[in-house]
């Protein structure tokens, strides 16, 4: 096993993205995740890939649609302004049926906004961002070394399903440093990528990266193909992490940076003898909606904490069918809860139990 | 022992070494880990800080709202933080660029002139690690042993003549009483 | 009895659904002689543009991509830094490459990205019903100019070549017509001329081809032949604006 090194999120992000064999990087400055640019602009050269900086954030996405047609592994990075210029692209990826990895350090909107951590990107990232019936797989790791293991599985999952995958993370998991272990190779038997637009050589007929299908029967044909294959991710990509769920009567539920405040508040109200426990989604989509079924089971409410004014909330709603109330505490702009805002919350809603 | 800490100061005063060392003497020692800086505007030339934990348990927020330790390398980092301390805190002041004192009562204040002594000892730019000495001292938060490893990992070996003086810094600040 | 005139290999055989008259065919049959007599159709990426053109990737043999509207150069870059050896171009018409795609054409020439670009200049956006372009002529009547395009309120049209040959990447730009033998025979020179600069690692070449449009100009093809020497060619001069021969 490799030694344990201490690294920041976002350079914890380009390492994985390298030892995962990703060797083309087409990226943008924007804080807070241009330490991931400049880091893969020190690597690359050093082991024979690409960075290129694009011109704009819609060149940068379209050279990574480019490099997924020619079958490589190849990776982008943003933050939430930037990531609307690649929503254009990421829709043509996904219409494409190509694997791609983007990621969105999520900074606080809308519009300019600010630069400090935000999960206001929520709906973007799970909900579309571009236009047109399709999904990404969202992963949202909440530490340094999930990043590692979670950018691993982007980059798989991408080229198993074919299709684009986010890792969103925050301005908080980028910049923060937690030791880590690179772990070797993936294991995974992936598909051959005989779809490949890497010329014919005269080897095979030629292939079409395409996402223009104008007669409307055929356009609903591979869109019922696509969603198909949707839903085998649905049943077997979704992820979470529970944290003394078992007894639980108060769900606290929260992804990426603010899993980890809610952790402290959970640990401080057990003390105070309320019987909270955390559900972490791991993947946003697909959304683990069972889990959330499961914990509906012991749970008399949830509370969803989000760096957002409420956009998990929904989905947690969906998932267990409004079957509990579900509550929201939540800060925006860049601003982030403390773990005593969310036990206030929590005890507010402990004493109608 | 845990500890939650929050180091402050001018950019350029070392304040992100300073951190990196207790992080690796942590992750050294076999403990949990975080460490995150604050960033924004402030990186260009301003304040700076950084939270630092050390911890036998999983650590949930990175963030050190409310510091058990705080390193004030500038007056207004002692002016923003001091309030923010837990009951109890240690807080340690360079004495040499802050002229007042630690004005809350239930927290102990320890006052080293860092840069002043970096400044003697022909080390001017390591009142950080000196400071650092002097917290390991007080606070037990990580064993000087150990600081020989965390050295070796922090300092890159294109600077390995750097460690003999951040040796002697940490001296500096362990022996100041 | 032997054949003196055949579709080349790099030539799909299917229907093309361009309009009669349209020059289109003629670029495409062009591109694909050049591909052939070059032997490069097994190593070539094509990438379509979005307009008239969307539908190349059914029209050439190679391996094909359809791209944004604009973002062909980005892709072609992506393409090209997997598949350095590869030959790659894009194929692109006035509004897709030098409106909503200014960026990406400037800067895959910037860059000296080494990739061919077609281009194909017929003043109007084709696939939409004759929109105004970035190339449309001073006081050209099109859907969206009805009264003719006034500089005044719209500014003048972008000369491409002259343009991206101020730009030290661009190895080679030419500007070409399809309006009559002696031409149409020169862009194929021109054509073959920008795949072999990308073929010995020159850099960035673009082939500007000016072309009809009959259907949307509203004319006959004869009378929009006529229309492109009598108002194109003085607006557009043909000619090269940029070869470093044989310096790299």
């Amino acid at each position: 096993m490799a030694d344990k090194v201490l690294v920041k999120g976002n350079e914890a992000l380009g390492e994985a993205a390298i030892a995962a064999g990703c060797r083309f990087f087409f990226g943008y400055p924007i804080t807070p995740q241009t330490e991931l640019s400049e880091y893969m602009a020190k690597r690359m050269p050093k082991i024979g890939g690409t960075f290129l900086q694009a011109e704009s954030e819609i060149a940068a996405i379209n050279m990574v649609l480019g490099a997924a047609s020619a079958g490589a592994r190849a990776m982008t990075s943003s933050s939430s302004p930037g990531i609307s210029l690649k929503g254009e692209g990421i829709s043509y990826i996904a219409g494409s049926d190509l694997p791609a990895v983007i990621v969105n350090i999520q900074r606080g909107g809308p519009g300019l906004g600010g630069i400090q951590p935000s999960q206001s990107d929520y709906f973007q990232a799970t909900k579309g961002g571009g236009h047109g019936d399709y999904h990404l797989i969202v992963l949202a790791p909440n530490s340094v070394q999930e990043i590692v293991s979670l950018t691993f599985d982007a980059f798989d999952l991408a080229d198993l399903y074919r299709m684009p995958v986010m890792i969103l993370g925050d301005g908080m998991l980028g910049q923060m440093m937690e030791p880590v272990v690179f772990p070797e190779h993936s294991e995974r038997v992936l598909p051959e990528k005989t779809w490949a637009t890497n010329t014919t050589k005269g080897l095979r007929k030629k292939n079409i990266i395409n996402s223009l299908y104008i007669k409307p029967d055929v356009l609903e044909k591979i869109n019922f193909e696509r969603y198909a294959r949707y839903a085998e991710v649905e049943k077997k990509e979704a992820r979470f992490e529970g944290y003394l769920l078992e007894d639980a009567e108060l769900v606290i539920t929260a992804y990426g940076a603010t899993s980890r405040i809610s952790r402290n508040a959970v640990n401080a109200l057990r003390e105070k003898g309320i019987k909270a426990g955390l559900l972490r989604p791991i993947t946003l989509w697909p959304f683990p909606k069972e889990a959330y079924q499961a914990a509906a089971k012991t749970a008399k409410a949830f509370l969803t904490v989000e760096m957002s004014m409420g956009q998990m909330i929904e989905d947690v709603r969906l998932a267990i069918d409004c079957a509990r109330p579900v509550h929201f505490c939540g800060r925006t702009g860049g601003m982030i809860p403390t773990p005593g805002e969310i036990e206030a919350k929590a005890e507010e809603i402990a004493r109608a139990f | 022992m845990a500890g939650r800490m929050l180091l402050a100061g001018f950019g350029g005063q070392g304040i992100l070494f300073a951190g990196k060392l207790f992080t690796y003497a942590g992750m050294l020692e076999g403990k949990n880990v975080t460490n995150i800086p604050e960033y924004g505007p402030e990186m260009r030339g301003g304040t700076c800080n950084c939270s630092v934990i050390i911890d036998e348990e999983p650590i949930g927020s990175p963030l050190v709202l409310e510091p058990d330790i705080l390193i004030a390398m500038n007056l207004p980092s002692l002016d923003r933080f001091e309030k923010t301390a837990a009951p109890g805190a240690k807080i340690f002041v360079d004495s040499t660029l802050i002229g007042r004192k630690v004005l809350r009562d239930d927290v102990e204040a320890f006052y080293i002139p860092a840069t002043g002594l970096a400044s003697d000892a022909g080390i001017p730019k390591l009142a950080n690690v000196i400071i650092v000495g002097k917290v390991i001292r007080e606070t037990g938060i990580c064993s000087m042993e150990i600081m020989d490893k965390v050295l070796e990992k922090v300092v890159p070996p294109t600077r390995a003549h750097l460690i003999a003086p951040n040796k002697k810094a940490l001296e500096i600040g362990y022996e100041f009483a | 009895m032997s054949i003196v005139f055949e579709r080349p290999k790099a030539l799909s055989d299917v229907l093309m659904h361009y309009c009669p008259g349209c020059t289109h065919g003629i670029a495409h049959r062009l591109v694909a002689e050049v591909l052939d007599e070059l032997g490069v159709c097994d190593n070539t990426v094509g990438v379509a543009p979005v307009g008239c053109a969307v539908f190349a990737y059914n029209y050439f043999e190679c391996d094909m991509i359809e791209a944004a509207h604009g973002r062909a150069p980005a892709v072609a870059t992506g393409v090209k830094r997997v598949l350095p050896n590869a030959v790659v171009f894009t194929y692109q018409g006035d509004g897709d490459l030098a409106a909503i795609g200014t960026a990406e054409t400037v800067h895959a020439a910037t860059r000296g990205e080494n990739i061919t670009v077609i281009f194909i200049n017929n003043t109007n956006y084709g696939m939409t019903g004759g929109q105004m372009a970035p190339t449309t002529l001073p006081g050209q009547v099109t859907t969206t100019t009805p009264y003719g395009r006034d500089p005044k309120l719209i500014g003048y049209p972008i000369r491409v070549c002259e343009l991206l040959s101020t730009l030290t990447g661009t190895a080679y730009a030419e500007r070409v017509a399809l309006n009559n033998v002696k031409n149409v025979r020169n862009a194929k020179k021109a054509i073959k001329k920008a795949f072999e600069y990308q073929l010995a690692g020159k850099g960035f070449s673009i082939v500007e081809i000016l072309s009809t449009c009959p259907t949307n100009w509203g004319m006959s093809p004869v009378e929009a032949t006529k229309w492109l020497e009598e108002n194109m060619i003085p607006y557009y001069p043909l000619g090269v604006y940029k070869d470093i021969g044989g310096d790299k």
